[in-house]
């Protein structure tokens, strides 16, 4: 027993086992990335920041059925509807969200029969003032237009699932 | 009395009854559509399917067919009806699937999305998914109105609107055209229903076929806060149901009782919520340099406490408007009184009608149901289609069912009913009396006759006539006896009967609306106080002082000195005596907009200003106060007491009968109070009814 502990002692053979092992996460590829220049992968099912959609003929999605209003469980949402001018169809006269009061359950969009409020892809969306956080229907909308290729992608991945 | 098992449940039935009915008595829940408690039977969604062991071997329309249909076992067993075997199931199951092969899935879109009968059927009763490949049909909407709109598409052929405007409306304006796949709900013309109670259509259609065009896509059922009220549009008090969300009214429903308005409501009645977010009064304005200005409530009081200073008391006066509630012409009464006055009056101009008289000679004594009870009706100087279009289709049931005669006196107005028409005046009122009519012999003949009397032929000149000649008639024609009393004053104001039983008319030296005028006229009165009296000619006033409390910016608002805004009826609970004398207490829905406050508060704080602090800080010892003078208000919907011998004390026929026509006081339905006059939809509803505009092709 004895003899062992003066040979590693001896051989330095923890000394070598280390180095060895730091040579070896040395050579290896970097886990960390150069964050806001960097991104790691994101699951299509991940729930970020909320988006309206819209339809690829530029009509938006949301028929203010208000489910999503009615299901969220930290009533965040906030619709008023209404028949539209020009053609007389169900639409949102306001569509707010406060993002301060949301829980990223995805609850809205499960809710959603045509797929128009859906959480995006973004995670970034960090403001200076609470103000910024709540979410109005232009705002939606725009997120909307800024992700439409990633959310489309994402709810293709995913439907094969749903 | 018939046996009959229902489930392998024995229960005793009446042997009118339906299936359905006998198996809603043993508790069994039956789906269905068409089948409707106030509507003809129609038996064509074939959704209340029933088995009767014994019977045919195919599932049975339990709305249709009678206990007294089904026979007995052979050795005299109850007949049995199931509910719940597989057969049951697999023929509502059937039935749904075929409801819904045209039915499109656009719920998210639909009105009536969350409170349909059809999504809550199809949950129950339904299967989980579809066979149908095929396209789906599709209907062309139609036009109906300003006030219901059409989605033909959703229509699942029940028939509950066309039964509904027939039998209770009285309109052969909806029909189903085409059959199978082409049947269509219709016009024919596309033209505007012409009913004033085709907004219960709606409520009626059990899918989103029909739904209300002002309130489209506002609001979804589940977000509304619901409050059981108290309608004010006309005196029958219909019970309602106000809708809110937040601080505003989305909708009125009706609410069923069965003594007062069955479960319809007048289109007034229902559409009438936009017009208490529009025109409202907010804030207190004092008139200063000959202009209205926006002010305070201090300055106000303090404006009102100078202006009462100066004046005689004598020459104080106040008018209560139709819809003013009790306690706010209780406590406007104790403040006048406490200030020296005894001008105060709630009746129209000219009217005839005494409380000192006895309550039973200004109410509907035999009750809304009581028409139903009569076995001949004589209508004077009313339209009630317009004055009290619930109570309308009440006489039109009776007319229809109880094939009751019905004989008007007054304006020869199409009220949905056949009646022998009398005369236009009061001659033909005397005529009658006399015996020189063909009706008398029906009057006579008559067990349980009915004389309503309308508010507009107890004004005016003739008034006292028309009211000592009404008695007369009802008193000769055995309409007085201890167990029937059918004298029936028929109002117009839902205030009215509740300002009559507080005795908000002028005590004795006071003056009453006709004299205030005059006087006011005459620059000899000097303050008068109008609690949301819109409908008196307000012309009269300019010399005068006039303070208005009330809720909407309207004639009075205009006329005023000083405005101090109340609430409307929605947003105060207070006490309302429908034409019939039944007490009833609306509830808060929301609260009033800007500085609104109810309004015994308001009157209760200006009375601190003139120095005649009234007796009580809330409305509980108000209504403490109030029941001590008035007890029968303090019940609500209590028994109402009748007297016939103070009617038959009216009967006093003068020798002259003064001649004149008999004229209903309401020219236009639809806009006959100040929340109707606030709202477009009301508007739109007048000026279509008017003819002003040509409907608009959609």
């Amino acid at each position: 027993m004895r003899a062992i502990q003066f040979l590693n002692s001896l051989l330095l053979r923890e000394f070598v086992s280390t180095f060895f092992l730091a040579m070896r996460y040395f050579f290896k590829p970097k886990p960390t990335i150069n964050y806001p220049f960097e991104k790691g992968p994101v699951s299509p099912r991940f729930r970020g920041e909320h988006a309206l959609r819209r339809y690829p003929n530029g009509e938006e999605r949301c028929i203010a059925c208000k489910l999503c209003e009615a299901i969220c469980p930290a009533q965040a949402i906030t619709i008023e509807a209404g028949p539209r001018q020009n053609d007389g169809t169900r639409r949102t006269v306001r569509y707010d969200i406060d993002m301060v009061k949301c829980i990223y359950c995805g609850f809205c969009q499960e809710a959603c029969p045509v797929d128009a409020i859906v959480e995006g892809p973004n995670f970034e969306f960090a403001t200076e003032t609470r103000e910024e956080l709540y979410f109005d229907k232009e705002k939606l909308l725009e997120n909307g237009d800024r992700w439409e290729r990633e959310i489309a992608a994402n709810l293709a991945a995913d439907a094969p699932y749903r | 009395m018939a046996n009959i098992k229902v489930d392998g449940n024995e229960i005793e039935v009446p042997d009118h009854y339906t299936l359905m009915q006998a198996c809603e008595e043993a508790g069994a829940e039956i789906p269905r559509f068409c089948y409707h408690e106030r509507l003809s039977v129609a038996g064509n969604c074939r959704m209340c399917l029933v088995e009767v062991k014994g019977g045919p071997p195919k599932p049975a329309a339990s709305c249709a067919m009678s206990v007294r249909d089904l026979r007995p076992g052979p050795n005299g067993e109850a007949p049995e009806v199931f509910t719940n075997t597989p057969m049951v199931k697999k023929a509502r199951e059937g039935v749904m699937e075929f409801l819904l092969i045209n039915h499109p899935l656009d719920c998210p879109i639909c009105d009536q999305g969350g409170e349909c009968d059809l999504q809550d059927q199809a949950m129950a009763y339904g299967m989980d998914s579809s066979r149908y490949q095929e396209n789906k049909r599709a209907v062309e909407d139609k036009y109906i109105g300003p006030l219901v709109k059409t989605i033909m598409t959703r229509c699942i052929h029940c028939t509950r609107c066309v039964r509904f405007t027939t039998e209770v409306a009285g309109i052969s304006e909806l029909g189903l055209i085409g059959r199978g796949e082409d049947a269509e709900i219709t016009t024919y013309l596309e033209q505007a229903m012409t009913s004033e109670l085709q907004g219960n259509v709606i409520d009626l259609c059990p899918v989103g076929a029909l739904t209300s065009k002002p309130y489209a896509f506002q609001a979804r059922p589940w977000e509304l806060n619901k409050t059981e009220s108290v309608d004010v549009m006309d005196a029958v008090g219909s019970n309602i149901r106000v809708d809110s969300r937040g601080r505003e009214v989305m909708r009125v429903m009706p609410r069923v009782n069965e003594a007062i308005n069955e479960e319809w409501i007048s289109d007034k009645t229902r559409f009438i919520w936009d017009g208490l977010k529009s025109q409202r009064l907010d804030k207190v304005y004092v008139k200063k340099n000959r202009k209205l200005q926006a002010s305070d409530w201090n300055d106000a009081f303090a404006t009102i406490a100078r202006a009462v200073k100066k004046a005689d008391p004598a020459k104080i006066g106040a008018l209560a408007g139709d819809l003013a509630g009790a306690e706010e012409m209780y406590a406007l009464k104790a403040l006048l009184s406490a200030v020296g006055s005894k001008s105060f009056d709630c009746r129209p101009v000219g009217s005839a009608i005494e409380p000192s008289k006895g309550r039973a000679s200004y109410i509907m004594n035999a009750g809304i149901t009581g028409i139903e009870e009569a076995d001949a009706i004589l209508i004077v100087g009313s339209d009630p289609r317009k004055e009290a279009s619930v109570l309308n289709a009440r006489i039109r049931k009776a007319w229809r069912q109880n094939g009751t005669p019905i004989a008007v006196i007054g304006e020869n107005a199409d009220l949905k009913y056949d009646y022998a028409y009398l005369g236009t005046g009061t001659e033909a009122l005397a005529a009658l009396a006399a015996g020189d009519d063909k009706f008398a012999k029906v009057l006579s003949k008559a067990k349980r006759p009915m004389i309503i009397v309308g508010e507009g032929a107890l004004s005016g000149t003739t008034a006292k006539d028309v009211l000592a000649l009404s008695a007369q008639i009802a008193s000769d024609n055995g309409a007085l006896s201890d167990d029937w009393n059918g004298f029936a004053v028929l109002h117009n104001a839902a205030g009215r009967v509740g300002g009559l039983d507080v005795g908000f008319v002028p005590e004795r030296g006071g003056m009453d609306a006709a004299k205030m005028q005059a006087a006011g006229k005459k620059g000899e009165l000097d303050v008068v106080f109008l609690l949301g009296a819109d409908n008196y000619d307000l012309s009269a006033f300019e010399n005068s002082f006039v303070v208005y409390i009330g809720s909407h910016g309207d004639r009075g608002a205009h006329a005023a000195d000083v405005i101090l805004p109340g609430s409307a009826y929605t947003e105060k609970s207070v006490t309302y005596v429908n034409t019939a004398g039944t007490v009833q207490r609306t509830n808060r829905a929301v609260f009033g907009p800007g500085e609104a406050k109810e309004d015994w508060a308001i009157l209760r704080a200006l009375s601190a200003h003139l120095g005649a602090t009234l007796p009580f800080d809330n409305l509980n010892q108000l209504r403490a106060a109030m029941f001590a003078e008035v007890p029968h208000l303090a019940v609500v919907e209590g028994p109402v007491e009748t007297k016939a011998a103070d009617v038959a004390k009216l009967a006093k026929v003068p020798a002259k009968i003064k001649a004149g026509a008999l004229v209903s006081p309401i020219d236009d339905f639809y806009l006959t109070n100040p929340i109707a006059r606030a709202s477009k939809v009301m508007a739109e509803c007048s000026q279509l009814a008017l003819g002003q505009v040509k409907e608009a092709a959609e």
